[in-house]
């Protein structure tokens, strides 16, 4: 990804701040849990969804086990079909390439498709730095860059915002950029758009070069496919003479009938659609119809590290549908700029300390931003086991030589006492026999403190439960080392009561 | 685990002592898929299951099927008229009046005689020089489809000659599309695929455009036409 | 039939109630309890931590501590899915690491009969109605684990409709997580609030005297929440609503600081069954 900013607070600091702004917990509330049962409703229209779930998480780890086949293959179409290919190890060698075939048609600015990708290799600043300016076309892509903000979700960018919040923003900003807002807006959300489709009708109608991302790169026939709702995805890609699509390594697919499966899940789980208002689909360059000139950057830019460790590599399934964002508790509360990164809530949990590493203080904080409560998988129409790869990411921090000594050393010690029955009754008992001194809360500084801040600590049993079993049921003192009973009860029939 | 490395050179080759980085990328590729049998030839997709299902509704029923993507269209604020082959240009012309269009782009080979009824509009005949900004001049856009899906409520244009090239569909504002049903609707998606040749520019439209950005409160019409007519024609 | 209880360790230092409960509630029903000594704590907060390696030899003690029972029953679904899901990836990773089977054996050993206590009620014992007299209105909070990770699915809200006098209330956003999630509760203490407020909130909304859970450590922590704010409300796992009877009513435990315990004394029963002597 593009440098991290190595003085970005870390989740915890940053959520400490933005789970007290009580209109942000407003708005995220009311917008997530506004999707979240539209999408449960448009799955439940679908009776084969488990089994479209795992088809998807197939397609998806079949490419990403064969990717140098598919990407070659891939490259081979696009050339065949009149497109130049690129390759990007990183975020900056992906900036630099596109900023060159802008300079090279002589423009200065250009129309940009929503796109996760230059997100993640901030391309609209390293462009500012060519002298190029480019002007975001999604409707809340345009309301975070007239609001000088960063998004803070996937398929939504400004979600944080509400009504109010962009109209103020349109009225104060867009006549700087171009066309001025009308001088009556008013915050209903159908003229807050019709204000966005006249400010950028002038922008469409005069670019000259564009740059999209893409959801699928179909290797077999070269075939790239932007799904979208609102119409500016099909400006950007029909009406420049120039387009230049910046794509992940790992949004290749086999073959076109694999779009079977991800345009079903896609929409569903993205905008809890059937199916979302437009999707184009273009095969390098046609006569006549759409761009004369079409480059594809192929980003690696952290992928391939990711596609290198056997449990984090199938965060690369991802297809960015936003649905484990919309279902997740820590993202509802902490928002998405907590995650400091182009991909925040679940996804950008595992994805970004895999993408670049876990080196600075907030990406290693990112593994931990999460209760492991597993809606993220549930929901997940590619069926990435985000649980899994945030315990995984976790070891990865731990076992980095930083600041995690001392938690090591207690998880040791707690081992061993647990690991040791005899010294772990002794300790229950001390912490049993003085329990009337324990305070509700911890003034010292620590993990205690951070409990009680908000919450009472829990009391000491006045005696642990294998003590009163010792003193009730008479058993002998098991030594630490004892194994179980072998017991003669007659066995159980497993076949009749199997446990779920 | 390696950390991103460094960047390296630009991604044109160089010389064979500075790998260019496509050479990096697939090299990177194949070390992390160590784990991975390699075997000559393409890779096997037979492990990949194809065991959903390939319509959600009966394909045997083209009422239930035309009924259907009625219902989805207007489910996402489409207007849907439904006709046969014979009253075409009278709705065609009576829809025209009601929008108070004047003026249409129309592809080349769209039948002229489905405009036969129309009066006082000027309709222009697509080519290739016919500009964005010109087609922003021009109220309403005629076109047929390359087939519907009734499950998703959407039509496919591929492009091909009743069509036209994609702009045409995305600059005016009111854009009235015309499906022969039920031959050219399918099921579902799986259904759609074998119809359609990926290579020619494809434009899938389920409704006017819209969004969900503010509040994730759907709103129809952005930059897309914020008026889409759909005319079922039954022979 | 005899089962080994698997207690875990929070209910060991902190609920003891929770254990007894479970016992006198399984011998009611005709089932031999045992409790193995050896057992201590499943290594969860270790492993989910990121402590892989720490988590191992308790992965040993676990399988060694129940070995030859039928059913190990525990009355907390996130320990139970920590040995049915997590073992097993801790075996595996051992086995790719080149560190031989032992532990894999140990994870496949217990994966099959480690059964949290509703399941166990209502897939082994197959009752549902469980002789419960609990006269109290109580809402229920599906923790993440069972949930999610075991499937309980509604399990706990049936046997818990089955009670007698009891009158369920429905909680809203029940199956959102309360913010507890391990050391998440420490080193994100925010969020955690955040969400433990709201659940809490929901809880009070209904109008219910008990918050009932089949996790101690949800509990643990919406308690510290209440006790905190002073709530009108009651935290309770099911075990000890389940385990509840017109003979044997439920007996809160007193504050701290309180007189005498009422706890295990009243919990227990009379008669004592030795255990099986270990060596």
């Amino acid at each position: 990804m593009s440098r991290t900013d190595l003085g970005m607070p870390t989740f915890p600091q940053a959520a400490r701040v933005s789970t007290k702004d009580a209109g942000l917990r407003a708005n995220l509330t009311h917008a997530t849990h506004t999707i979240r049962a539209k999408r449960a409703a448009a799955v439940a229209e679908l009776p084969d969804w488990p089994r479209l779930r795992a088809a998807g998480a197939a397609v998806k780890d079949h490419t990403l086990r064969h990717l140098d086949h598919y990407l070659l293959q891939l490259e081979q179409a696009v050339t065949q079909a009149g497109g130049t290919v690129h390759w990007a190890t990183t975020a900056e060698e992906a900036n630099r390439i596109t900023a060159d075939i802008i300079k090279a048609t002589g423009e200065t600015e250009v129309v940009k498709v929503k796109s996760m990708a230059t997100q993640e290799t901030g391309l609209n600043e390293a462009l500012a730095h060519h002298g190029i300016t480019a002007y975001e076309t999604d409707l809340a892509e345009l309301i975070v860059q007239l609001g000088d903000d960063k998004p803070s979700h996937i398929l939504v960018p400004a979600i944080h915002k509400n009504r109010t919040e962009i109209r103020d923003i349109f009225t104060r900003t867009m006549a700087a950029w171009g066309r001025p807002a009308p001088d009556d807006l008013h915050d209903t959300p159908a003229e807050l758009a019709e204000a966005a489709r006249l400010h950028l009708r002038e922008k469409f109608l005069r670019a000259k070069v564009a740059v999209s991302g893409a959801n699928f790169m179909i290797a077999e026939t070269g075939t790239l496919v932007v799904v979208e709702s609102e119409g500016n995805g099909r400006m950007c890609l029909t009406l420049p003479d120039t387009l230049i699509s910046i794509v992940g390594i790992e949004k290749t697919i086999p073959t076109f009938r694999d779009l079977d499966i991800l345009l079903q899940t896609l929409p569903r789980s993205s905008t809890a659609e059937r199916m979302n208002p437009y999707t184009t689909m273009w095969t390098g360059t046609t006569p006549h119809d759409g761009p004369r000139n079409f480059h594809l950057v192929l980003l690696d830019n952290g992928r391939t590290d990711t596609l290198a460790d056997t449990t984090g590599r199938q965060a690369l399934r991802c297809i960015r549908c936003s649905a484990c964002l919309n279902v997740c508790p820590v993202y509802e509360r902490a928002g998405g700029h907590a995650y400091g990164s182009a991909y925040p809530g679940p996804i950008g949990a595992i994805l970004t300390p895999q993408l670049r590493g876990t080196s600075t203080p907030l990406d290693a904080s990112l593994p931990y931003a999460s209760t492991l409560c597993g809606a993220c998988y549930d929901v997940c129409p590619v069926a990435i086991d985000i649980p899994e790869i945030l315990v995984h990411l976790r070891e990865r921090v731990a076992d980095q030589k930083d600041g995690h000594r001392a938690e090591r050393t207690a998880m040791k010690a707690a081992t061993w006492l647990l690991d040791h029955p005899a010294a772990l009754s002794a300790t229950e008992r001390a912490a049993s026999a003085t329990r009337r001194l324990h305070p509700n809360r911890l003034p010292v500084p620590g993990p205690g403190k951070a409990w009680s801040d908000a919450r009472d600590l829990p009391d000491v049993a006045a005696e642990s439960f294998r003590a009163g079993w010792k003193k009730a049921r008479g058993a002998r003192t098991g030594t630490g080392t004892g194994t179980g009973t072998g017991t003669n009860e007659p066995k159980h029939d497993k076949d009749k009561d199997t446990p779920r | 685990m390696t950390q991103p490395a460094p960047s390296t050179s630009p991604g044109t080759p160089t010389s064979p002592e500075t790998p260019s980085s496509r050479d990096i990328i697939l090299a990177r590729i194949r070390a992390a898929l160590s784990d991975v049998p390699r075997t000559p030839g393409p890779p096997d997709t037979s492990g990949i299951p194809r065991d959903y299902l390939q319509a959600h509704v009966p394909d045997d029923d083209p009422t239930a099927l035309t009924d259907l993507l009625a219902a989805h269209l207007t489910d996402y604020r489409a207007h849907v008229h439904r006709t046969t082959t014979g009253r075409l240009p009278q709705v065609l012309a009576e829809l025209l009046a009601t929008r108070r269009t004047r003026t249409t782009v129309i592809p080349p080979e769209l039948p002229r005689e489905w405009l036969a009824r129309t009066t006082g509009i000027t309709h222009t005949t697509d080519h290739p020089h016919l500009t964005a900004t010109q087609l922003d001049g021009i109220d309403t856009v005629i076109t047929g489809c390359a087939l519907a899906i009734a499950e998703t409520g959407t039509l496919v244009l591929d492009a091909g000659p009743d069509q036209g090239r994609r702009i045409l569909t995305l600059v005016p504002d009111h854009h009235v599309c015309v499906v022969r049903a039920p031959q050219q609707i399918v099921a579902s998606v799986p259904r759609a695929l074998p119809h359609l040749d990926p290579t020619r520019p494809l434009t899938w439209i389920s409704g006017p455009s819209a969004t969900s950005d503010i509040e994730l409160s759907r709103v129809e019409g952005v930059h897309g036409p914020r008026t889409l007519d759909v005319i079922l024609v039954s022979a | 039939m005899r089962v080994a209880l698997f207690v875990t360790c929070v209910n060991d230092a902190l609920y003891p109630d929770t254990g007894w409960a479970t016992v006198r509630l399984l011998e009611r029903l005709g089932v031999e309890v045992d409790f193995p000594e050896a057992q201590t704590c499943c290594g969860q907060p270790q492993f989910n931590t990121g402590y892989r390696r720490e988590t191992e030899p308790l992965v040993r003690r676990m399988a060694r501590a129940f070995d030859g029972y039928d059913y190990v029953v525990t009355p907390s679904g996130s320990c139970a899915a920590m040995v049915r899901d997590n073992y097993p990836r801790i075996g595996d990773k051992a086995l790719a690491e080149g560190r031989g089977s032992e532990l894999a054996d140990a994870a496949a050993s217990l994966r099959g009969r480690m059964l949290e206590l509703t399941e166990f009620l209502v897939d082994v014992l197959q009752v549902t109605d469980v002789g419960a007299y609990f006269p109290h209105t109580v809402t229920y909070h599906p923790s993440c684990h069972g949930l999610r990770m075991l499937g309980l699915g509604e399990r706990p809200r049936r046997l818990l409709q089955a009670v007698r006098g009891l009158e369920l209330r429905e909680l809203e956003g029940a199956e959102e997580c309360c913010g507890f999630g391990g050391t998440f509760a420490v080193k994100n203490p925010d969020v955690s609030v955040a969400m433990g407020r709201d659940k809490v909130r929901h809880a009070l909304d209904t109008g219910a005297r008990v918050l009932c859970a089949a996790d101690n450590s949800c509990l643990t922590h919406l308690d510290g929440i209440l006790r905190r704010e002073a709530a009108p409300l009651h935290s309770l796992h099911i075990a000890e609503i389940l385990a509840s009877t017109e003979e044997e009513p439920f007996t809160p435990r007193p504050a701290r600081g309180g007189g005498t315990s009422a706890g295990p004394s009243s919990a227990r029963p009379t008669t004592s069954t030795a255990a099986r002597s270990r060596s």
